[in-house]
């Protein structure tokens, strides 16, 4: 190419790697990978500018799949790495791709400290709740009395919630979607990436070899209307196939309650409105689960703050500014110095 | 000192002098150590300081295991170490004489500050009776003075409270201690203005006990055995001068790299004892263009080290033994995936947490060998303070050049030493510029310079040179994925090629000192320099056929060793650890040499390496 040609429009086609695709037949991994080289054009993306950057699991050989730059970096570690592309470079367009195995349980301390220090990135967390990798064990977001070949009689410690993690972190982006949800996953990937700061989109991923249908529950679409809220800022918060139901604070409490639209009085006016900017109403519907709640889907919780990269290079400019650009000759002669000799060439 | 003469209104020459000063953590024996050794330096003398501070923060005040020192070796000669044992001591509380005394020469001078001499004190620091009432210290020049009382007479002026104007006695002791050395007080008068430019009666109060204290020397009547003395200037090569810490110099040397390979170094580190100054001083070098991280663990630290290279920075990170154990992982990752990378190690006593603040040299295999895997990247020492800059420049340059992680080890010892540091001309250093692959044409991840076997390194932002990379096999020729037995074996031995080879660009083994072959070859490596290099010189001029060879470039090793050290009858490695570098020489060279290993947290004394070649001297090897 020439500078003269005008720059390509660029298509899904352009983000597929000439690499063959090695997860199992029916993984969701398969509508993500597609999902994202579908929304990559979209929104913008160039393939130069764009870095996949993973740790260890099934989710992690995503970036061989992705034409762009990409690196598969060891057990829960990549949003440490990531973090070093974006001191390096801040202008590239970052994607942290891990699991729940990684994210949360080897890597859970790197991906708390990158949530709160909201680096400017995308990470996408694959919760399967189960290790697909090593053939099955349960993960830190399996259900209690999860039967694995590491806990035959059931695993006995209490999941991890990641959003409620992420929250209670310090996050200022947290989504949700479901794998195969094509409409969904879309927006929210789009959302997080116009984020400036750290966008999480943890995506309900279906294992069918070790875990099949955990998720079932509230992804099966006969079901979904009345098993899944679509939040929508400024909206109230409505589901159901009638869209009848909806939700509210239970008076006097911080609880929320499940109720429908027309029995004992209530009307639209007393469901709750989703406020993304508020923390607290966030992690309350980070915690809905059927069946007695439908899951809350979409952007959960968006409050910018300045990026992470960007203020740490802002003080290397401040320190230029105030103090000129560094000199070595000056910075190996300042303090104290002496001289030996007739005609040394400093003073 | 050579020798004490009785006291007398002239100053009396000396060659050399080791100062030790020692008190409670909190009397501020570093800020006296520190003041001392700039004002020693303008005086023209060599010098060479060892602060010795325990691991706790504040330590029970009174007690023997919150005993801080801080020792100063100075003379009108060239010198290289500490000092092995000081000529003057002072002990400004019983657990400072107590901890310090069995280390003073018999003769030598001890100055004791008896205010701190109370029942109290006395039981903190484990004595039954007051040493200085018995015959203990008859083997001594003893100087007692009530410093304490002397101290708060000197600052009335200024209403302080008690606790306040008890803290500047040390400033006092530094006064008497500058006059009885011929020091001047003017660098220490404004650094206090400065320090304290915001409480000014304190500075003022310090001053005054600084003045007190040195006029005291004037005016009062010592025993016999206490002067004054005078070290002439030492004949130091001609240039500018100041005084160096071995971690000040790594982080110079550090931003001095990058600039040379016109890539912004961006360090991740967390904090560990005895490297934090790196991180601290790299901090605040913000307008150099450093980027520092403080991470949330020693692995996160490194993994954005190794981030910022991918990404066409220079990634570096500092830490110590365990924060080494803890990167070994995301080092290897480096090793597969052929980005530059700088480990910084300044070792301490180990294993595990260790003596986190003494010196050790025990990490060395663990740099050499200690990731999983055949993972080999090259490994280089720093000899001096000085030396840190130095070596710290060659680490990024085999870094960026054979686009490799470089461990380069300093100690404890080395990190906190001063030593005067004749500073070179930045334009005196050959540039070596990051080539970065920006040509999209026959691109793949892993094509190879033929000459230096390095991989390409093209950053992410670069049209047209998209690709991944990652800690799994690569194919040699796409840099594909690979579980092709075959191509494990090649990028096995491509990846140990490429380091070796290096020995081909760093210069050959060479002796220190002395004769290429002899009876003798005494070897070491880091921080035992100045100590080996003393007592191979003593030994040679008594006549003895000794040798110093000292190794910068630990892996690969240098070009030329091998012969040298067939070239003599004996060999000897001493060490601060119990025997690393004598395993990988008797492995690579099948000799047969001997260790001399001390493991105790301390530097080599000169005595010691001094004694181990002439016992190894005194008895032929049997043929």
């Amino acid at each position: 190419m020439t500078p003269l040609d005008p720059p390509k429009k660029l298509t899904r086609k352009d983000f597929v790697s000439d690499q063959e695709v090695r997860w199992c037949p029916g993984c969701g991994d398969y509508a993500i990978v597609a999902a994202i080289q579908r929304v990559l054009p979209k929104i913008g993306s160039t393939r130069e500018n764009t870095v996949f950057v993973s740790g260890i699991g099934c989710s992690s050989r995503f970036p061989y799949y992705m034409n762009t730059y990409g690196f598969h970096t060891i057990h829960g570690r990549a949003p440490a790495l990531a973090t070093g592309v974006k001191l390096a470079n801040p202008e590239l367009d970052v994607w942290v791709i891990t699991g729940d195995g990684d994210g949360l349980s080897i890597g859970g301390n790197h991906f708390l400290h990158l949530l709160r220090r909201n680096v400017n990135l995308q990470i996408i967390l694959f919760n399967n709740r189960i290790y697909g990798l090593t053939k099955g064990q349960y993960s830190p977001t399996s259900l209690v009395g999860k039967k694995s070949p590491s806990t035959p009689l059931g695993s006995i410690d209490s999941p991890v919630t990641p959003a409620a993690f992420a929250l209670g972190s310090g996050a200022r982006f947290v989504s949700r979607a479901i794998d195969v949800d094509v409409k969904n996953l879309s927006a929210v990937l789009t959302r997080a990436h116009e984020f400036k700061g750290t966008g999480l989109i943890e995506v309900f991923q279906n294992c069918p070899v070790f875990n099949d249908g955990a998720f079932s529950h509230f992804t099966e679409r006969a079901t979904a209307t009345e098993t899944q809220l679509h939040l929508e800022h400024g909206k109230p918060m409505i589901f159901g196939k009638e869209r009848d139901r909806g939700l509210r604070l239970r008076p006097g409490t911080l609880e929320i309650e499940v109720v429908t639209i027309g029995e004992n009085g209530i009307t639209e006016a007393d469901l709750l409105v989703h406020d993304e900017t508020n923390r607290a109403q966030a992690f309350l519907l980070s915690g809905l689960e059927p069946p007695l709640f439908p899951v809350a889907l979409g952007v959960l919780f968006a409050a910018p703050a300045p990026a992470f990269e960007e203020a740490v290079l802002d003080q290397n400019r401040q320190a230029v500014e105030l103090r000129g650009a560094g000199d070595i000759d000056a910075l190996l002669r300042k303090g104290h110095t002496w001289t030996v000799g007739g005609d040394s060439q400093d003073s | 000192m050579d020798t004490f003469a009785s006291q007398s209104a002239e100053r009396e020459s000396l060659e050399s002098v080791v100062i030790r000063f020692a008190g409670d953590s909190g009397d501020g024996m570093q800020l006296t150590g520190t003041q001392f050794t700039q004002s020693t330096a303008l005086m023209g003398n060599d010098l060479a300081t060892f602060p010795d501070f325990p691991a706790e923060i504040r330590a029970p005040a009174g007690t023997t295991f919150g005993v801080s020192g801080f020792q100063i070796h100075f003379a009108s000669r060239d010198i290289m170490t500490p000092g092995d044992a000081p000529d003057v001591l002072v002990a400004m509380n019983p657990a400072a004489l107590k901890v310090n005394l069995p280390d003073l020469k018999v003769g030598g001078m001890l100055l004791v500050n008896t205010g701190a001499f109370t029942a109290g004190n006395l039981k903190k620091a484990g004595y039954e009776e007051n040493p200085l009432d018995g015959d203990d210290l008859a083997p001594y020049r003893v100087l007692k003075l009530d410093i304490s009382k002397l101290t708060l007479a000197s600052v009335e002026p200024f209403e302080l409270s008690t606790k306040e104007a008890l803290r500047s006695k040390n400033m006092w002791t530094l006064g008497l201690v500058m006059w009885m050395f011929d020091r001047e007080r003017s660098e220490t008068v404004a650094w206090l203005e400065k320090k304290f430019a915001k409480k000014p009666e304190i500075a003022q109060a310090n001053i005054a006990a600084l003045n007190a204290g040195h006029a005291y020397g004037e005016t009062a009547e010592f025993p016999q055995g206490i002067g004054c003395y005078t070290v002439p200037k030492a004949d130091l090569e001609a240039g500018t001068y100041r005084n160096i810490t071995g971690n000040e110099a790594t982080s110079w040397g550090v931003v001095a790299g990058a600039k040379l390979a016109g890539i912004r170094p961006v360090l991740g580190s967390y904090p560990i004892t005895p490297a934090s100054t790196i991180l601290h001083t790299l901090a605040n070098l913000k307008e150099h263009g450093v980027v520092t991280f403080q991470a949330e663990d020693e692995i996160a630290a490194v993994c954005a080290a190794i981030g910022a290279s991918y990404a066409g920075s220079l990634g570096l990170t500092s830490t110590s033994g365990p924060g080494v154990a803890l990167k070994a992982e995301a080092i290897g990752l480096a090793v597969a995936t052929e980005l530059p990378l700088l480990i910084i190690d300044v070792q301490r006593g180990g294993p595990s947490t260790g003596l986190p603040t003494k010196t050790e040299q025990s990490d060395l295999l663990q740099a050499v060998y200690g990731r999983n895997g055949d993972c080999p990247l090259p490994v280089i020492a720093a000899q001096t303070p000085g030396d840190c800059f130095y070596m710290a420049i060659e680490a990024i340059r085999l870094a960026v050049k054979y686009m490799t992680p470089v461990m380069l080890l300093t100690d404890g010892a080395l990190a906190n030493s001063a030593e005067p540091w004749k500073i070179p001309s930045f334009a005196d250093f050959e540039p070596f510029p990051a080539n970065f692959r920006t040509d999209p044409e026959n691109f793949h991840p892993f094509v190879r310079d033929p000459e230096t076997l390095a991989r390409v390194w093209a950053k992410p932002g670069t049209p047209g040179t998209e690709h991944r990379i990652g800690g799994l096999e690569k194919h040699h020729d796409s840099g594909n994925i690979s579980y092709d037995p075959d191509n494990h074996h090649k990028m096995t031995k491509i990846r140990a090629a490429k380091v070796a080879q290096i020995a081909d660009d760093v210069p050959a083994q060479t002796v220190d000192q002395g004769d290429a072959e002899g009876d003798l070859l005494v070897v070491g490596w880091g921080s035992t320099y100045g100590a080996i290099s003393q007592a191979v010189s003593a030994c040679r001029a008594s006549g003895l056929k000794v040798s110093h060879a000292h190794i910068r470039y630990i892996s690969p090793l240098p070009r030329g060793l091998g012969e040298l050290l067939k070239s003599f009858k004996r060999v000897l490695i001493p060490e601060m650890n119990n025997g690393m570098l004598i395993k990988i020489l008797r492995a690579e060279f099948l000799v047969d040499a001997k260790g001399l290993n001390k493991i105790a947290g301390q530097p080599f004394k000169v005595s010691e390496i001094e004694a181990a070649i002439r016992s190894h001297l005194s008895n032929e090897p049997s043929e």
